[in-house]
């Protein structure tokens, strides 16, 4: 493949694939993200090249594994184009009758469908609420892609922007471009990328470095891997188009090793811009220089700290520094260095081709364009959705996510992962925007969006995050490392049942130097999930500590199961069930939890029938008497044991 | 080099430029705490002890003295009292990991804590760095390391550098505000005792 050597010479590449192309020709797409992987797709894949084989089919149809879709939820998810017809959890066996029904015949497959309410089923991808109420500017592309394929990013215009750039666009041009649009760090923090393109750019010291962040490490979140498994060269368009406004000729990604597709697709997509002539030297013939260097990660949760993260590429030990010098006047070798995540990098060819105004009449006032969320949880669609900043918390939830499952209440979402806070039904309506979530005490974080229902204990939930940072904190300074881990020995006792008077208090004590006095802000966040359940959830503490009682019957110390003797018609379903043969009883005999063997596993609870709900989950009162070994039941009018 | 001058605990106090606010404070006889900080090793700011209140503008925050540049005209309040709220907290949670360190102790008593609240689990070694640093920065030889991550991480002797380098140096154990340093190694170089299992 000849390098394309001018902004007309990749045009002219453009059209003669899609001259290659008839967009007529029947294409199945197979998402092939971590989601669907998961569920097997790609046995799915392999099942549509053998069916169509089999049939005939090979030379009338196209097959194409393709970046996450964002339903992870209903995995496999396969869309036939030009028809856009959209089936969701596709399996292997699946695949004849798609292909005879859809590719042969032309209909649709009933039952693979979307059903809406009312049974309804929905065709187009589109179309499905999930979809509907998004606006995937970032993501979206993602569907459309094999990711292995230059091709197909450079048929969707891909390369478009950074050609307008290197041939038309000065590096001040670009910067105010960014700054006109108003672009916010995705990663966290949310600092304009613009000012600090340009801090970096201005800093005295060559070279100057660029450096994509996908060491995203929240547990729960998956944006910036999918994002750059799915559409690499988005994020490699976008470093690229950064490096010339910032003045930069090598870039790197720091990718965690955990995540073996987003290094494989990001790899091959380097090997192809480098051939295409999109990396290297003399780019597009405009005498610019620039290639990347990936940089895998070993998967510390802090070298997702700037400093941190350029200290690991340094070969160091990925330890943060305090940075009254900021990385973009003194960052990788003591060398100016522009620090931004996957999502912020993709969200750049946009902005150069769709125009600063364009871009910034999305979004609030402080925060503009979309944000990928990874929405999991206790919500009925899981999966990554890209909302326009300024949607409520309620929109993505009920409209996008489909509420909660099982006819459950909605308690609290958590956003920013562990760094962030939890958020009460009170402020369900807050806007996503950097700013209001910090407002009521979350963050906007990466992306992490945990829904949480009547179930969720919230100090258990405190105590969940807070283990996490316990065993990620590098434990160089003296907040971190012992604040976290004295905060988490006290929620462990308050869960335990072991609370103390004050401990509330004394959580929040510790909570505020944490975060006041620590090193970087991995401690600085640490004490959110703490301080937000406390804030918004201070009688669930106060229940444990004071009444020994867990309200949403999570804390295993502090329940206990038991059986209603009222209740109970003997059809011996959890005394089969129960794993330590802690439950007696028998066939028309009432059956007993011996509460010495019971390990709360919960499993008599699951099983007990609707109809009878005899096993009840007891918190913060005794276990009544049980009744005499041998007891009949009593029989229920009319009703009959199994 | 220039000289400037900033305000420490209302008092004018010149120093050169480039000095950080803690050796500004120490030339001006202030005593700001601190455990990691040593005149030989670049800063690292790990103790948070040193941290001290500035004003600039309108606007109050708090920063870590040893890391800190001077800067003219500064207004530096090394004893305010979220400082102190915060400095009393860090000796409580060191009072529960490290009670029998004396430099702790004798911070502990100046601040007023005679008792953590925390349980006691005793350790000797601070995590304060200066053996480490030391060995690293001014020796260039690394024989010893921290190893492990949050409440896990720990000082170690790299066996294979340490039984070549430590016999004709030593100069880090007088560095140890606790003494676990030359300890340690005594012991490691004991017959049939060996240390976090390695032998000298």
């Amino acid at each position: 493949m000849p390098r394309l050597k001018s902004a007309a010479d990749l045009e002219a590449r453009r059209q003669e694939i899609l001259a290659r192309r008839d967009p007529d020709k029947p294409c199945v797409t197979i998402c092939s993200g971590t989601g669907c992987h998961a569920y097997g797709s790609e046995k799915v894949a392999q099942a549509f090249a053998a069916e169509i084989n089999k049939n005939g089919l090979k030379e009338k149809v196209d097959i194409r594994r393709t970046g996450c879709h964002g339903y992870c939820e209903r995995g496999t998810i396969v869309v036939i184009f030009p028809r856009e017809i959209c089936y969701l959890r596709v399996k292997p066996e699946d695949v004849p009758e798609i292909i005879e029904t859809t590719l042969v015949k032309g209909e649709v497959v009933e039952r693979l469908l979307y059903e809406g309410e009312d049974a309804q089923r929905i065709i187009h991808e589109g179309d499905i609420p999930f979809y509907k109420h998004q606006s995937r500017i970032v993501f979206g592309p993602n569907r459309f892609i094999d990711p292995k394929s230059i091709d197909d990013y450079l048929a969707r215009g891909g390369y478009a922007a950074l050609a307008k750039v290197l041939s038309g666009m000065t590096p001040e041009a670009v910067l105010n471009e960014v700054n006109k649009a108003k672009l916010r760090g995705r990663g966290g923090g949310g600092f304009p990328a613009g000012i600090k393109w340009e801090t970096t750019r201005n800093a005295p010291g060559e070279p100057k470095y660029v450096i994509v962040n996908a060491d995203e490490g929240d547990p729960g979140a998956y944006m910036d891997r999918s994002l750059l498994e799915g559409n690499p060269h988005s994020v490699l368009e976008g470093l690229t188009i950064g490096a010339y406004a910032i003045g930069a000729s090598q870039g790197f990604v720091y990718v965690r090793q955990e995540y073996p597709l987003a290094v494989e697709n990001l790899n091959a997509a380097l090997a192809q811009a480098r051939e295409y002539g999109l990396l290297g030297k003399n780019i597009l013939g405009s005498g610019f220089d620039f290639d990347v260097t990936v940089h895998r990660g070993a998967g510390a949760f802090v070298s997702g700290e700037s400093s941190a993260l350029m200290t690991a590429i340094e070969g160091r030990v990925g330890e943060p520094r305090p940075k009254y010098i900021r990385t973009a006047v003194s960052g990788l070798w003591g060398k100016p260095s522009n620090l931004n995540n996957v999502e912020t990098w993709a969200t750049v060819p946009l902005i150069i081709d769709k125009g600063a105004e364009w871009f910034s009449g999305i979004g609030t006032k402080g925060s503009k364009g979309t944000k990928i969320f990874s929405l999991v949880g206790k919500v009925a669609n899981t999966g990554l959705v890209e909302v326009p900043m300024g949607m409520t918390l309620r929109e993505i939830i009920y409209d996008i996510g489909g509420g909660i499952p099982k006819g459950k209440k909605f308690k609290a979402v958590q956003t920013g992962g562990p760094s962030g806070g939890v958020i009460p039904e009170s402020l369900i309506d807050t806007p996503v925007d950097f700013d209001e979530l910090t407002k009521v005490g979350s963050m906007m974080g990466s992306g992490g969006m945990i829904v949480m229902d009547e179930d969720n204990c919230m100090v258990d939930v405190a105590r969940y995050f807070l283990n996490f940072l316990a065993e990620e904190s590098c434990g160089q300074c003296v907040p971190c490392r012992e604040g976290i881990y004295q905060m988490l020995k006290i929620l462990n006792r308050i869960c335990a049942g072991e609370g103390r008077s004050g401990d509330i208090e004394l959580l929040e004590e510790i909570a505020e130097v944490v975060r006041d006095a620590s090193l970087c802000a991995l401690g600085a966040t640490a004490p959110n999930p703490v301080l937000s359940t406390i804030k918004y959830f201070r009688d669930e503490y106060r229940a444990h500590v004071e009444e020994k009682r867990c309200p949403a019957g999570v804390c295993k110390e502090l329940i206990s199961y038991y059986i209603d003797p009222e209740k109970c018609q003997a059809c011996l379903l959890c005394l089969r069930n129960c794993p330590v043969e802690a439950i007696s009883g028998g066939k028309g005999l009432i059956h007993v939890i011996d509460q010495g063997k019971c390990t709360k596993c919960g499993a008599c609870f699951e099983v007990c029938p609707s109809r009878f709900e005899a096993v009840v989950k007891l918190s913060g009162v005794p276990v009544p008497e049980p009744v005499a070994a041998g007891t009949e039941v009593k029989r229920k009018r009319g009703g009959k044991s199994e | 080099m220039s000289k400037l001058s900033l305000t420490i605990d209302n008092r004018k106090v010149t120093t050169e430029e480039g000095s950080t606010i803690l050796q500004a404070a120490q030339s001006a006889g202030i005593d700001i705490p601190t455990l990691c900080y040593h005149e030989k090793l670049a800063p690292r700011g790990a103790c948070r002890l040193c941290l001290v209140e500035i004003t600039k503008g309108q606007r109050k925050r708090l920063v870590t003295s040893c890391v800190y540049l001077a800067e003219e005209g500064l207004k530096v309040e090394t004893e305010s009292e979220p400082v102190v709220r915060i400095r009393k907290m860090l000796l409580e949670l060191m009072l529960a990991s490290s009670p029998g360190v004396k430099a702790i102790q004798d911070y502990a008593r100046r601040y007023g804590i005679t008792r953590s609240r925390f349980d006691i689990e005793p350790d000797f070694c601070i995590l304060c760095g200066l053996c480490v640093r030391y060995c690293n920065e001014v020796k260039g030889k690394n024989a010893i390391g921290f190893v492990g991550r949050g409440t896990q991480r720990k000082v170690m002797f790299f066996p294979d550098i340490a039984a070549e380098e430590c016999p004709k140096c030593g100069e880090c154990f007088p560095l140890c505000p606790t003494g676990v340093i030359p300890s340690n190694y005594a012991l490691a170089k004991l017959p049939h005792f060996t240390y976090n299992n390695i032998r000298l």
